[in-house]
């Protein structure tokens, strides 16, 4: 893992494959079932090296830690670029919430159509799990969002198992920064905003920049990166220093 | 067997409706106008109305001159085919074969019907009786051919009964338009000096058909029963009911679902083969202490797929109290759709909305949280934000104009602007900070104004000139000013949060 950020140009495409067919062979050992999807699908460039074999696993659980009313919207947008890249096939989405501030037209900007969505607001916090469940079970939908203040660990395993089957994508807005209890989901993502950037001497607002904060991976590196979303995808932010920090948090997390 | 046939003649059938929708405009004189050419017609008319002297296809304004306090109502198409649908459906109690006689009467087929209400005469006064009461004015009569019953009920003194074989005495004393003829034939016996039909019954055939065509003598054929005339029947549905009685009371919630799944199998079948799915269906049992429980289903498409009807019945059983049994289960659909047969081994591989499990994981959550829930929506043609988009009317709906991207829009929008404290030294600039939740932000980057004007049919109010600004943090927010700008202080909000 650790020759991962340096040396890729110096070893040859064959050695490479043999490499990664080696560690495929590892995670295999370990009992850890290879990730759906394919590596680098969602561009989020180093991001996604973080993960195992870098492949940023579709058909399992993400959740998103929200502290702020601006950390949600940085979240919703960070979110819908995933979706965008979900939803290529034409395929529909549920967002599940309880008090939904979201607004639908914005999406648009990311790549999602708006009209895909289906929005379900409910009035109890504890019909968004039943309804969540029963969502990520139908094999039609490509993702579902729910907003939640809160999730245990019993109640997102369940929902682990749920994706495992239907190799539905799930993703969960944690609104209540207080209670972090540990959960089952494969990675946890905080996302905040960060002063965007423009050509000098350019006025108003540039693109939204964030500070993407992968605290917890399972079988990854936990790090944190700055990115961008422009013209269509996302944009890793180079650094004047080069190179993005990883932080080697506790790998306890799966 | 003689053919008997009975007229029936609603002269006022969309005014006598009218008066019982709304029983203020009894005894009133008003008009119900359609739209023909550019003008107002008046298509049919109360008595009142009548009695001053308004008719039937006089203009609107010629019937206002006549009659000042005249009140005007508009027709809907088709609205007296549906009247006399209900009227003609009622009406089967007193014969199986009920026609409709547009624009204004019913035709029915009495052949073996009258001796079970005595002679015909007291037969044709229950008809005329009970439809009084109802609240319709009513002229019938009943002959052996339908021309003599619909020429005696509009043009007869009274309601009556002619004897088997009378047609051409009853018909002698008419005018020429008791034969349902042509306008063109109208006017020509008009100019010839034939008031009635005893001045050319006797007439040769021969001649008859060089003056007023073919259809003269075919008609008054009819009438007199030498051709016959074909009605067409009124088919009543029979409704998608299935009933399953049981011998021991059901008090297991296995029961109920045995039950249901029987009940299910059999109106599916149905369904099915009349190429039928159903959109609801409510399950009714009757208890034995005489209680009577209701479970209802919706779906988003209509379906007769028996195990996801099932799975969303299953979702009730827990509502249905048993107590000391159920005696009786009865299940029906109320509403149904034609379904397109589905082709599985092509759709299957499709996702998106008109997905068939999703369809179905939405009927199963609006089974459980209520469709309320569920929202989608489709861009509207509005700059104002709040008003940018609108629910969508079904699941697959598709929008018609493409969702606006022109201008940046927050990912989140509050519900209600909430007022902010700001400083803005120059008119029409941005602010330099602004107070929200008793934070302060200073604004290092903003882009705007965008002014949303508000759309005066439909509300009034003041402009909104909106910002797109981004603080020292790189927070990112939406606000605005309400109005223009004032030395005495403008009144700013703020919207919403970007990404």
């Amino acid at each position: 893992m650790e020759g991962e950020m340096n040396g890729h140009s110096s070893i040859n495409n064959s050695q490479q494959d043999i490499i990664s067919q080696l560690r495929k062979d590892i995670l295999t050992l370990q009992g850890i079932k290879p990730a759906e999807g394919s590596a680098g699908a969602f561009g989020l460039g180093p991001a996604e090296l973080a993960f195992p074999n870098g492949v940023c696993p579709a058909g399992a659980i993400h959740e998103f830690l929200i502290a702020a009313p601006e950390h949600e919207a940085s979240s919703a947008g960070f979110l819908s670029g995933l979706l965008n890249v979900l939803m290529q096939s034409g395929s529909s989405c549920l967002w599940i919430s309880t008090s939904r501030t979201l607004f639908p037209p914005a999406l648009q900007a990311f790549g999602v159509e708006p009209d895909r969505i289906i929005f379900v607001d409910l009035q109890r916090e504890r019909d968004v799990l039943w309804v969540m469940e029963e969502a990520l079970k139908c094999e039609g939908l490509t993702a579902v969002v729910a907003e939640l203040r809160d999730i245990n660990f019993a109640q997102s395993r369940r929902l682990q198992l749920v994706v495992e089957k239907s190799k539905v994508t799930g993703f969960i807005l944690r609104a209540d920064p207080n209670k972090v209890s540990s959960t089952a989901c494969v990675a946890r993502w905080r996302i905040t905003p960060l002063p965007s950037e423009l050509e000098e001497g350019m006025p108003g607002v540039g693109f939204p920049r964030w500070n993407v904060e992968l605290l917890k991976v399972r079988n990854g590196n936990p790090g944190s990166w700055k990115m961008e979303w422009a013209e269509g995808r996302f944009k890793p932010v180079k650094e004047l220093n080069e190179g993005a920090v990883i932080v080697q948090l506790n790998r306890n997390a799966g | 067997m003689q053919k008997r046939y009975a007229s029936i003649w609603f002269p006022y059938l969309i005014s006598n409706w009218l008066v019982l929708r709304r029983p203020a405009l009894k005894d009133t004189a008003f008009v119900i106008t359609s739209a023909e050419r550019g003008r107002a017609l008046v298509k049919a008319l109360s008595e009142p109305a009548r009695t001053q002297g308004v008719t039937e296809g006089m203009s609107l304004a010629d019937a206002k001159a006549i009659v000042p306090g005249l009140q005007v109502f508009s027709d809907k198409a088709g609205r007296e085919a549906r009247l006399l649908r209900a009227i003609g459906e009622w009406c089967i109690r007193y014969t199986p074969f009920v026609a409709l006689d547009l624009p204004d009467g019913l035709i029915l087929d009495t052949s073996g019907c009258p001796h079970l209400w005595g002679a015909e005469e007291d037969y044709l006064k229950e008809i005329v009786s009970r439809l009084k009461t109802l609240g319709y004015e009513v002229r019938a009569a009943i002959a052996d051919t339908i021309g003599t019953a619909w020429a005696v009920a509009r043009f007869g003194e009274e309601t009556r009964v002619i004897n088997s074989g009378e047609q051409a005495t009853a018909l002698l004393s008419l005018p020429p338009s008791a034969l349902r003829l042509e306008t063109v034939a109208l006017q020509r016996l008009q100019k010839l000096g034939l008031y009635q039909i005893s001045s050319f019954i006797h007439m040769p055939r021969a001649v008859l058909r060089r003056r007023f065509g073919a259809d003269l003598l075919l008609k008054l054929a009819r009438a007199l029963g030498q051709d016959e005339e074909r009605i067409q029947p009124l088919q009543i549905m029979p409704p998608y009911q299935e009933r399953l009685p049981c011998l021991e009371p059901i008090r297991t919630a296995i029961g109920i679902e045995i039950a249901i799944k029987k009940l299910l199998e059999a109106l599916c079948k149905r369904l099915q083969g009349e190429g039928k799915g159903l959109r609801t269906a409510v399950l009714t049992c009757y208890r034995i202490d005489g209680k009577v429980i209701q479970a209802e289903i919706g779906t988003n498409s209509p379906s007769h797929h028996i195990t996801h009807l099932f799975k969303l019945f299953l979702l009730k059983i827990p509502s249905i109290e048993p107590a000391l049994g159920i005696e009786l289960f009865v299940m029906e659909a109320p509403k149904t759709e034609d379904v397109s047969p589905l082709q599985e081994a092509l759709w299957i591989a499709n996702p998106g909305l008109d997905d068939q499990g999703v369809s179905e994981l939405l009927d199963r959550l609006a089974v459980k949280v209520g469709a309320q829930a569920i929202h989608r929506y489709l861009p509207d043609e509005h700059f104002w934000p709040e008003r940018s988009l609108k629910p969508a009317a079904s699941i697959q709906e598709k929008t018609t104009v493409p969702w606006k991207t022109s201008r940046p829009r927050p990912t989140q929008l509050l519900a209600m602007p909430v007022p902010i404290e700001v400083s803005a030294p120059i008119p029409d600039y941005p602010p330099m900070l602004f107070i929200y939740k008793g934070k302060r932000h200073m604004i290092k980057k903003a882009d705007g104004p965008e002014r949303i004007a508000q759309e005066w049919w439909l509300q009034q109010g003041e402009h909104r000139d909106y910002y797109y600004v981004e603080d020292e943090d790189g927070q990112r927010y939406w606000l605005f000013r309400s109005g223009h700008y004032s030395e005495q202080g403008s009144q700013w909000f703020i919207h919403g949060f970007f990404a």
